[in-house]
């Protein structure tokens, strides 16, 4: 299950000189073709192995789109062939079709059904679906009153509210909030280990090359590159900036007058973020807001107990959009002892470095724990959020460099 | 064959069909306090005004039918709730795969769902309408009796009619939007130019002779002489406007079979 096999497909749409070329066309005995045959893909194939994660790439007007269409089958290929095997779940652009008059639920179970899914089936999914998409009372309010990014939320949690063989999306997730493209990053890989087969495209090299073992590069309706995607995202990033240095030779002055604005407000310690949860509390703090990569970062971790603990230690982790750990530590691994608490007590562990992560947005893990032996093992675990909360990180003043985290090495010339 | 698949995906999809069927009925009430309640208000005061002006004030009388207070508004609801259901059926195809433009870009589906969804929602009108009608019938007690059988088989034909004409130009409204807006011109002239207001019988012989030319006027003559005369349609005057219908059916669906995958490209 999960198979997608494309071969030689290509697609024309016909262009005709001027409108009545269509009719004239169709009243023609002999049968000749009036129109210009426009392709917009030609002679694509290739073979996505069930459990296979591939990335799709290419410029606006590369056909990703259009072949996307094609595998799910809403457009049909002039030529070649497209074979599925599996059930297919597509969010192709946004909203899935929904209608503005009605409610996201009665939305819910029309996109669901045209999902395959029966009328009982979604009645069961629809707690989850409602769960997922954190929409709130809008559930039930007509979809025209909706944000495009609430759209893009119902829709993702109807199309991946049952786990299909096949999930294919298309840039959807560009238009929701950082917080649920987080969620649904983490949904995806979850299928993903579970041995979905994904199809994704994305304009985000990045993305791509976290998700996907295979990338695909599209390039006037042609597959350029069908390679592991590290290789093929290289080459497409590669080919981007170049394109990019033709396009624009000089960073405007507007720019380095914000960029200066923004430099002289970073002075004072202040609240950068923070949350509760039960007996926890988070407080992020950095001596400007937004926090800029390379400022010095706190994260004030504080915990009541309900009981009395012997040897409690507080940790912390950073992971970024794909779910790589950047970071994961805690007092004891940190060779930092606390102090035994009683029940109603209170902890407070503050940690602070510079934060030199590359732009974008990460999620904090909170652990707490008891009793810390070995190698970082614990008796006892208390506490645990692998996505507690989520803050961003703004470029700093080191331009242009890539990676995880800016090493800072020190130059020597000579 | 290709039918036999046709109408096996459709079954698979009566879910989504049938849910899509309630909003288009509901469509039309949503945002009103009311709700499905105009559904039979509407058709209810039109059957009302009819009967209170010409039974009641203006009196026209019918041949043969001197004697029969209520003969008027029996012969022009007969023509007019049928020709209604006949107008809005085509009327609302002809728009469908342009209406349901954004769900055929974004899903994949039975495109010839789209066409009964709204044939489908059409009738659920047109029996709440009948219904009233019948009812007012036997209220009158000018109810038809046995002859009543008959309706059904000649709307039978009318449906047959009704959707091939739907889906022909459903299809080709597609590709030249002209034909959206040259149905609605042509159901006004059409509907002047069947008795449905007046009887066959007031028009000058001349005209009277080209009748026949409209497959209309056969079905609505039954209705009219089952409705006010309670009597059996005149079978061989229908077989005509049958073959026909099943013909341009035929030939709709075989255009949409073709030109359905071109459809999503053209929206």
């Amino acid at each position: 299950m999960g198979q997608i096999v494309v071969s030689n497909v290509g697609k024309a749409y016909k262009r005709y000189p001027s409108r009545w070329a269509r009719l004239r066309e169709w009243l023609d005995p002999t049968g000749q073709p009036r129109h210009q045959a426009h392709w917009v893909l030609r002679g694509v194939s290739f073979t996505v192995e069930p459990g296979e994660a591939v990335g799709i790439v290419g410029t606006n007007g590369a056909g990703k789109s259009t072949l996307l269409k094609i595998i799910t089958g809403t457009t049909q290929p002039t030529e070649g062939t497209v074979t599925v095997v599996g059930r297919i779940a597509a969010l192709l652009e946004l909203g899935m079709g929904f209608h503005p008059d009605f409610t996201g639920r009665q939305n819910v179970f029309m996109a669901g059904q045209l999902l395959g899914l029966n009328a009982n089936e979604i009645t069961q999914l629809m707690p989850e679906i409602e769960a997922f998409a954190e929409i709130g009372d809008y559930i039930d309010q007509p979809v025209r009153t909706y944000s495009s990014g609430m759209q893009v939320r119902l829709a993702f949690s109807v199309a991946t509210a049952k786990r299909p063989d096949i999930l294919i999306v298309d840039e959807a997730l560009s238009v929701g909030d950082v917080y649920f493209q987080h969620k649904c990053l983490l949904r995806i890989r979850s299928f993903k280990e579970k041995g979905t087969t994904l199809l994704f495209v994305s304009h985000s090299p990045d993305t791509v090359r976290m998700l996907c073992q295979r990338g695909i590069l599209l390039e006037g309706g042609m597959v350029i590159k069908n390679a592991d995607a590290a290789s093929v995202m290289d080459y497409y990033r590669a080919s981007q900036v170049r394109r990019c240095e033709l396009a624009t030779p000089d960073k405007s002055t507007s720019d380095l007058e914000e960029g200066e604005a923004s430099l002289a407000g970073r002075q004072s310690k202040s609240v950068l973020t923070r949350k509760s949860v039960g007996g926890v509390s988070v407080e992020l703090f950095s001596p400007s807001i937004p926090l800029h990569s390379g400022d010095l970062l706190t994260i004030q971790i504080s915990a009541v107990f309900n009981e009395t603990y012997a040897d409690p230690h507080i940790g912390f982790g950073l992971r970024n959009k794909m779910g790589i750990v950047i970071y994961e530590a805690n007092t004891y691994t940190l060779r930092h002892s606390t102090r035994s608490v009683q029940a109603g007590e209170q902890l407070k562990v503050s940690f602070t470095f510079p934060c030199r992560l590359l732009p974008g947005t990460y999620e904090l893990m909170v652990g707490i724990a008891n009793d810390g032996y070995d190698q970082g093992s614990f008796e006892q675990s208390l506490f645990f959020d692998q996505s507690y909360l989520i803050f961003e990180v703004l470029a700093g003043d080191h331009i242009g460099w890539g990676g995880l985290w800016d090493i800072e090495p020190e130059i020597a010339v000579s | 064959m290709i039918q036999a698949v046709m109408f096996r995906s459709l079954w698979e999809y009566r879910g989504f069909i049938l849910a899509n069927v309630r909003r288009e009925f509901r469509q039309r009430y949503t945002n009103s306090l009311l709700g499905g309640l105009w559904a039979v208000l509407n058709p209810l005061t039109m059957i009302v005004i009819y009967t209170v002006i010409f039974a009641g004030i203006m009196r026209p009388r019918l041949a043969g039918q001197e004697d029969n207070l209520f003969a008027y508004s029996i012969f022009l609801c007969a023509g007019l709730l049928t020709w209604g259901a006949f107008a809005d059926m085509v009327g609302r195809m002809q728009g469908v795969f342009i209406q349901y433009g954004n769900l055929i870009k974004k899903s994949n589906f039975p495109r010839s769902c789209l066409p009964l969804i709204v044939a489908l929602a059409a009738l659920i009108d047109f029996a709440i309408v009948m219904t009233l009608y019948l009812a007012f019938l036997l209220v009158t007690c000018n109810f038809p009796g046995w002859v009543v059988l008959a309706f059904p088989a000649v709307f039978l034909i009318q449906l047959a009619f009704g959707l091939g004409l739907g889906l022909l130009t459903a299809t080709l409204n597609v590709f030249f939007r002209d034909v959206g807006q040259f149905v609605g011109v042509v159901l006004q002239f059409w509907f002047w130019l069947t008795p449905i207001i007046y009887s066959a019988s007031i028009l000058p012989e001349t005209l009277r002779d080209w009748l026949w030319l409209n497959p209309v006027y056969p079905l609505m003559a039954a209705y009219q002489g089952i409705f006010l005369h309670h009597v059996w349609p005149d079978w061989s005057s229908l077989i005509g406007v049958a073959i026909g219908s099943l013909a341009l059916l035929l030939l709709s669906g075989r255009l949409f079979l073709k030109l359905a995958g071109e459809i999503v490209d053209e929206l």
